[in-house]
């Protein structure tokens, strides 16, 4: 038995999935951003696979999972310094409670 | 044909990876996601180095479990309690996110299992040197990457002002 590529690329869509069903359900900010991050991870992975199996002289799929990793990066402490503002000024980051610029 | 080890490390791999994220999203206590979190990512990793890009690997685990989860436990620590049960989800929000993300995966799996090209063997590769990586990054010519990498640190710059003035005691 080989590896091959759809049997990486499986795991890396259920990752997806499961980001998607996270960021739609989850109410606390930092859980949204976690499930944001397997989303990032598993488009990560395909990337990585693709280049690997598809066109194995090339390197463009390894530098832009290099790239996306380093704007994940960037984005995360970003988000994650708005969150903290948002808790020091409201004492809550729960996105059903945070509605005053909603209207 | 791969080896036995191989097929096992593969095995655990992919287990890893749809158990612990389908954990991490699933769990209501949010350190715990975090924790389930850098399971994932570490199966992440292994990933790169079985498909022979250990610099990626390593960029893996050093970017996203040294720095990332890091400032997700931190930040878990300093806007809630721990050991708090998040509230049971209202079931609407469930199905809905249910019906997405089950609806994707029929879409993508189906347009995944109807190509063929999907189905081949990993090609024979010598892994890719830190050198010939080095060179590509700094290389203006075909396949050189240093107006992305430029780009890259400003906006790193850009990032490390607009944290210190959003996060800033006012």
């Amino acid at each position: 038995m080989e590896i091959k590529a759809i049997m990486l690329l499986v795991p890396a869509l259920i990752m997806f999935c499961c980001g998607v069903y996270g960021f739609i359900t989850r109410r606390n900010m930092i859980a949204i951003l976690i499930s944001l991050e397997l989303m990032l991870n598993a488009v990560d992975i395909n990337f990585a696979v693709f280049n690997r199996y598809l066109w194995p002289d090339a390197m463009e799929g390894m530098f832009f999972t290099l790239f996306a990793i380093a704007i994940a990066a960037a984005e995360t402490a970003l988000a994650i310094a708005i969150i903290i503002n948002l808790y020091r000024s409201a004492k809550n980051i729960d996105v059903r409670d945070l509605n005053k610029l909603k209207y | 044909m791969e080896s036995v080890g191989s097929i096992i490390l593969y095995t655990i791999v992919a287990l890893a990876m749809v158990v612990f994220s389908v954990l991490a999203v699933t769990t209501r206590k949010i350190l715990r996601a975090a924790t389930y979190l850098l399971f994932t990512l570490f199966a992440a990793a292994c990933v790169y180095f079985m498909l022979d890009y250990e610099f990626l690997g390593a960029v893996q685990i050093a970017v996203y479990a040294g720095g990332i989860v890091v400032l997700f436990v931190f930040s878990i620590l300093l806007t809630t309690h721990p050991g708090r049960n998040s509230e049971p989800l209202a079931s609407k929000s469930r199905v809905l996110g249910a019906v997405a993300s089950v609806a994707m995966l029929l879409v993508a799996g189906y347009a995944l299992v109807s190509r063929c090209a999907l189905f081949v063997a990993k090609p024979a590769l010598e892994t890719p040197t830190m050198q010939q990586i080095g060179e590509s990054m700094m290389s203006t010519s075909e396949g050189g990457y240093l107006l992305p990498f430029e780009a890259i640190s400003v906006l790193l710059l850009a990032c490390i002002i607009g944290g210190v003035v959003i996060a800033r005691k006012r």
